[in-house]
C-alpha cells in the first residue's frame, strides 16, 4: 500500500513586507486567493479534491477551521474536506508531508498542501488581569455585580499585548537566537550580506525569465513579490546597522528575513490523478524527516534540520553529492551558512548520531531562484511556497534530478523532505 | 458619474433629453432568443434554399405581404422578421421585387426584429448587371438598417453557388437569434463547404478547446464566460499582471487560467504546451488581446508605435504560426477556427490612433490573406470588428463625447461586450466551416469605418 506521491502545481500570491500592501487583508483571505489561483491554473473549479491542509503561526481566534473556512470561500467544491496543522515556519512543508502520506498510504487520490500567514493583521490579545475581569463580567448575573467586576479594571490593563516572535522556554526572540548561533558558528558579516544580495539576484532573474509564470497569481494589485529589491548590492547591505547581537553584531534587516504577509498552496496526488486530471507530474514526493534540539539547555535553535538531513540521506542512501537542488530556507542568511557549516563539521554531526559530516554544498546549487530573504517568509507559507517552486526546477533539469529541502521551525525543530523529478 | 452625467439621467433631464430628440435607446433582444413575431420568407424565384435553411432552423414562417401599388400596404400584427431568398434575382428590373416585400416590411417589423436578405455574390461570371445588381443589395441593406427602428436591424448574407442549406443554418441563425443585436448593416459571404447537416446548435461548442487572450477581464471575459455558456473547455489567457481577474473568470467558468505574455517568444509554444496537457488540440484561438498607447501621429513615438502593434499584430501571427504546424502536439485541430479581433477603428482610421489603426487594420489583411491557404484543413480565419462596446476602458471616455460616440449608429447606443462574444461565438461554431475570410462589424452600423 504505497503510491508514488506527485507534484503537479502551485501557487502563492506574491509575498509582501508586513504592514504593506496587504495590511488589511486576513489569513482567511490570503488563503482564499492562493487556493483560487491554484484552482484556476489547474481547471479544477468546482472539483472535490481530496483534501486540503492549511495553517497559520499568527491565528486569531475568528481563524476557527481556517483552512475549511478557505476552501468553502473559494472555487473548490463545498464537499472538499480540510484541516488545519501548525509546526511554526515549517507548517507549509508539514503540511505537505500529512497529504503525501495520506496519498501514499492509499487514503487519498489528491490533496491540497497549503499555508498562509499576516504579519500585519496579527492578533493582539488583552491583557491576563483584564481578560479575566472581561469573563467575570460576563457572568455576571446583574447589574450591580457586573459594575462591581468592571470597577477592578485598572489603567495598566488597557494595554494590549502584541504577540512576541519569542521563545517560551528561553525568552530571546528568534533573531537573538541565531545571534549565538552567528557567533558560535564564526559567521561573517561579508558571507550574510553576499548571501543575501545572491538571492534577490536570483529572485529578479527569475521573476524575469518568466519562472513564476505559473506558481505566482497577483493578489490586491500586487504582481511581483513586493520585497524583492532586484538593484541591491553587498555594498549596500554593507551600509545597514546590527539589528540583532548588540552593537557588535553581524545580522542586519538586510540579511534577516522582514515580517511578511503571504499565502502558498501545493497540489499533490498520484499519477493517476494527474493523468485523469490532464496536469502534468513535475517531481515526486521521496521521503522526509523531521528533528528537534534541545534550545533550552543551549543548542542552536534553527540548527535542527541538520540531524533530518544526515538521517534522510542515510536513511535513502543518498550523499551531498545525488542531490542536485538544495532548498534551504533562509530565515536569516546566517542560518543558512551555520547550517552549511554544521553539514561539514565532523564533530557535530557526530554528536547528533550521524556517521560523519553530511558534507560540502557547492552554493551554485542552492536555493537558485532566491529564498526567504528576498521573497518574504510568511511563516506557514513558506514550505507551500518551497515544495512547487523546487519540483518545477527539478521537472525543467529532467527525470531523476533529485532537491531537498530544509526548513527550520521555532521550538527547535526543523522539516527536511526529498523530492525528486518524474 | 459626473455631475453633468447625473443630471442628464434623472428623471428631469431625461424629458429634456427627449424633447431635444435624445430619445431613450431601444433595449435589444440579445442571447439564444427567435424574434416573438412570425417569421415571413420572401422567395423571390423558384430558390427553395432559404426555406431548407429555415426547416433546419426550425422555424415555421409566413408567406409576406407584397406592395402591389394601390394603397400603402401592412401587416397585421408586427411580424418578427422578413427573410428574402433573392438569390435568384440578378437583373435591375428583379430589384422592384425586393423592394415590393421590404416596403410593408420595414414599417410591420417589431422592436429588435430582422430584415435578412440572401442573394449572390457578384463576380461569379453572372455578367455586368448581375455584378452591380449584387452591389445595388448591398446599398439597400445599409439603407434599410438605417431606416429600420426599435432596434431592428438588416443583414445581407451573400451565399456563393453551391452552398447548402447546412452551410447556410449557423449564419441564419445567428442573425435571426439575439445573438446577433448589435450587428447591423452589415454583410458578409458563405460558401460551400460540406458541412454535415445538422439543425442549430444549442451547444456547438461542446468539449472543444477555446484559446482566449486577455481574458481577464472586458470583453475577453464575455467572450471566455459566452463560449463556455456553448460549451467550450476554455483556456483563459492574460498577462500575469492580470492573474487576478483571469483566475475568478476561469473558475468561474470552470476553465483554466494561463498567465503568458503574448508577445514572448515561447507563447505559442506554451499555449500549445498546456493544451498538449490535457491530451487535446485547439478548436478556436481567439487573438483578443490588444492594448491602446494614443498619441497624434505627431507626438507618436517608437515605443508607443511598436508596442501596440507587437500586441495586436505581431503577436498573433508568431502564436499562428507555432499553433498552426501541423505535427504542433496541442497546435490547431483540422476544421479549427482562427479569430482576430480589428476595430471599426482600424477600419474607418481615427484620429490620435495610427499605431492602433495600423494593428486592427493590419487584423482584418491577415485574417483575408490567411483564410484561402488554410482552406485545405477546414480551418477558417475570421475577424470581428467592434465599433463602440460598453467597457470599463470606453467608461472612461469624458461623458458628453461618450454619448456622442454611442448614439453615432444606427441602434442609438453602444454594444455590450457579449454582443462581440457572440459573433465570435457564431463564427467559431463548427457549422460555420463556410464562413471564412469575413470580417464582421459588431458596430450597431456605425457612421464610422464602412
Amino acid at each position: 500500500m504505497h503510491h508514488k506521491v506527485v507534484v503537479v502545481g502551485g501557487n502563492r500570491i506574491p509575498f509582501a513586507k508586513a504592514g504593506g500592501p496587504y495590511a488589511q487583508a486576513s489569513n482567511h483571505d490570503m488563503l482564499t486567493a492562493a487556493l483560487d489561483g491554484l484552482v484556476a491554473r489547474t481547471g479544477l473549479s468546482g472539483s472535490r479534491v481530496g483534501e486540503v491542509a492549511g495553517g497559520a503561526v499568527l491565528k486569531h481566534p475568528n481563524d476557527f477551521n481556517l483552512t475549511r473556512e478557505a476552501v468553502l470561500s473559494s472555487a473548490l467544491s463545498p464537499s472538499t474536506p480540510a484541516c488545519d496543522l501548525q509546526q511554526a515556519c515549517a507548517t507549509g512543508l508539514e503540511t505537505t508531508m500529512y497529504i503525501a502520506n495520506k496519498i501514499a498510504l492509499g487514503q487519498l487520490d489528491s490533496g491540497i498542501a497549503a499555508g498562509a500567514d499576516s504579519a500585519s493583521d496579527a492578533p493582539i490579545a488583552v491583557s491576563d488581569p483584564l481578560r479575566r475581569i472581561l469573563l467575570e463580567a460576563s457572568r455576571a448575573r446583574s447589574a450591580k455585580q457586573r459594575i462591581a467586576a468592571f470597577a477592578k479594571i485598572r489603567p495598566g490593563h488597557l494595554a494590549p499585548l502584541a504577540p512576541r516572535v519569542a521563545e517560551p522556554r528561553t525568552g530571546l526572540s528568534m533573531g537573538e537566537h541565531q545571534a549565538l548561533t552567528t557567533t558560535r558558528w564564526g559567521i561573517t558579516r561579508e558571507a550574510q550580506d553576499e548571501l543575501a544580495a545572491a538571492s534577490h539576484h536570483r529572485l529578479a532573474e527569475a521573476w524575469d525569465r518568466g519562472f513564476f509564470d505559473d506558481l505566482v497569481t497577483p493578489y490586491l494589485r500586487v504582481a511581483k513579490d513586493a520585497l524583492l529589491r532586484p538593484d541591491t548590492s553587498v555594498e549596500r547591505l554593507a551600509a545597514l546597522k546590527p539589528a540583532f547581537g548588540g552593537p557588535e553584531g553581524t545580522m542586519t534587516a538586510g540579511n534577516s528575513t522582514a515580517l511578511s504577509d503571504g499565502a502558498a498552496a501545493t497540489l499533490l496526488a498520484t499519477e493517476e490523478w494527474a493523468a485523469e486530471h490532464h496536469l502534468t507530474p513535475w517531481a515526486r514526493i521521496v521521503d522526509a524527516e523531521v528533528a528537534a534540539v534541545d534550545h533550552p539547555a543551549g543548542e542552536d535553535l534553527l540548527l535542527a534540520p541538520v540531524g533530518a538531513t544526515g538521517r534522510l540521506l542515510a536513511r535513502q542512501g543518498l550523499t551531498v553529492a545525488d542531490i542536485d537542488l538544495f532548498e534551504i530556507h533562509e530565515a536569516f542568511a546566517s542560518t543558512v551558512l551555520a547550517t552549511l557549516a554544521a553539514w561539514q563539521d565532523e564533530d557535530y554531526c557526530r554528536s547528533l548520531g550521524l556517521d560523519g559530516a553530511i558534507g560540502t554544498l557547492d552554493r551554485a546549487r542552492l536555493n537558485v531562484t532566491g529564498s526567504s530573504l528576498a521573497v518574504g517568509h510568511p511563516f506557514a507559507a513558506t514550505g507551500a511556497r518551497i515544495v512547487p517552486t523546487l519540483a518545477k526546477l527539478l521537472h525543467e533539469r529532467g527525470p531523476g534530478s533529485r532537491g531537498l529541502i530544509s526548513v527550520c521551525a521555532a521550538g527547535g525543530q526543523g522539516v527536511v523532505a526529498i523530492l525528486e523529478a518524474v | 458619474m459626473s455631475a453633468l452625467e447625473k443630471a442628464f439621467y434623472s428623471p428631469v433631464g431625461r424629458k429634456v433629453a427627449a424633447k431635444a430628440g435624445l430619445a431613450e435607446p431601444p433595449r435589444l433582444r440579445r442571447g439564444r432568443d427567435f424574434p416573438r413575431g412570425p417569421l415571413v420568407l420572401a422567395p423571390l424565384g423558384p430558390s427553395t434554399l432559404v426555406e431548407r435553411t429555415l426547416a433546419l432552423v426550425g422555424r415555421a414562417f409566413e408567406a409576406p405581404v407584397v406592395d402591389a401599388g394601390e394603397e400603402a400596404p401592412g401587416y397585421g400584427d408586427r411580424i418578427g422578421a422578413l427573410i428574402v431568398d433573392a438569390t435568384d434575382v440578378s437583373t435591375v428590373a428583379e430589384l422592384e421585387g425586393l423592394r415590393a416585400v421590404l416596403r410593408p416590411a420595414v414599417r410591420g417589423v417589431e422592436r429588435s426584429g430582422r430584415i435578412i436578405v440572401v442573394a449572390r455574390p457578384g463576380g461569379a461570371g453572372g455578367g455586368w448587371e448581375a455584378d452591380a445588381v449584387a452591389r445595388a443589395l448591398d446599398g439597400i441593406n445599409r439603407t434599410v438598417a438605417k431606416e429600420l427602428r426599435g432596434g431592428a436591424t438588416s443583414t445581407l448574407i451573400y451565399v456563393h453557388q453551391g452552398a447548402t442549406p447546412a452551410d447556410l443554418v449557423s449564419t441564419l441563425g445567428f442573425v435571426l437569434q439575439g445573438r446577433s443585436a448589435f450587428v447591423d448593416g452589415q454583410a458578409w459571404h458563405v460558401r460551400p463547404a460540406s458541412t454535415p447537416e445538422a439543425s442549430l446548435a444549442e451547444r456547438p461548442l461542446e468539449g472543444r478547446i477555446c484559446v482566449v487572450t486577455g481574458a481577464a477581464r472586458g470583453i475577453g471575459a464575455a467572450i471566455a464566460r459566452t463560449l463556455a455558456r456553448d460549451g467550450a473547455v476554455v483556456v483563459a489567457v492574460d498577462i500575469p499582471q492580470a492573474g487576478e481577474g483571469l483566475a475568478a473568470v476561469a473558475n468561474e467558468i470552470g476553465g483554466t487560467a494561463l498567465q503568458l505574455d503574448i508577445t514572448a517568444d515561447d507563447a505559442g509554444a506554451r499555449i500549445a504546451a498546456h493544451v498538449a496537457a490535457r491530451g487535446e488540440r485547439i478548436h478556436a484561438m481567439i487573438h483578443n488581446a490588444g492594448i491602446t498607447r494614443d498619441k497624434m501621429l505627431v507626438n507618436t513615438d517608437a515605443a508607443r508605435w511598436g508596442a501596440v502593434v507587437d500586441v495586436n499584430l505581431a503577436a498573433q501571427m508568431r502564436i499562428n504560426e507555432v499553433l498552426l504546424a501541423p505535427d504542433m502536439p496541442g497546435g490547431m485541430a483540422d476544421d479549427g477556427r482562427i479569430i482576430g479581433v480589428a476595430s471599426t477603428s482600424g477600419l474607418a482610421g481615427n484620429k490620435g490612433q495610427t499605431n492602433y489603426a495600423a494593428s486592427k487594420a493590419g487584423v482584418a489583411g491577415l485574417v483575408i490573406a490567411m483564410a484561402p491557404d488554410l482552406g485545405a484543413r477546414g480551418i477558417t480565419v475570421n475577424a470581428v470588428a467592434p465599433g463602440f462596446i460598453e467597457t470599463d476602458m470606453t467608461a472612461k471616455i469624458p461623458f458628453v463625447q461618450r454619448e456622442v460616440f454611442r448614439r453615432s449608429n444606427s441602434l442609438s447606443q453602444g454594444g455590450s461586450p457579449v454582443d462581440v462574444a457572440e459573433t465570435i461565438g457564431y463564427l467559431i461554431d463548427p457549422a460555420s466551416r463556410g464562413v471564412t475570410g469575413q470580417v464582421v462589424r459588431v458596430c450597431g452600423q456605425n457612421l464610422v469605418g464602412a
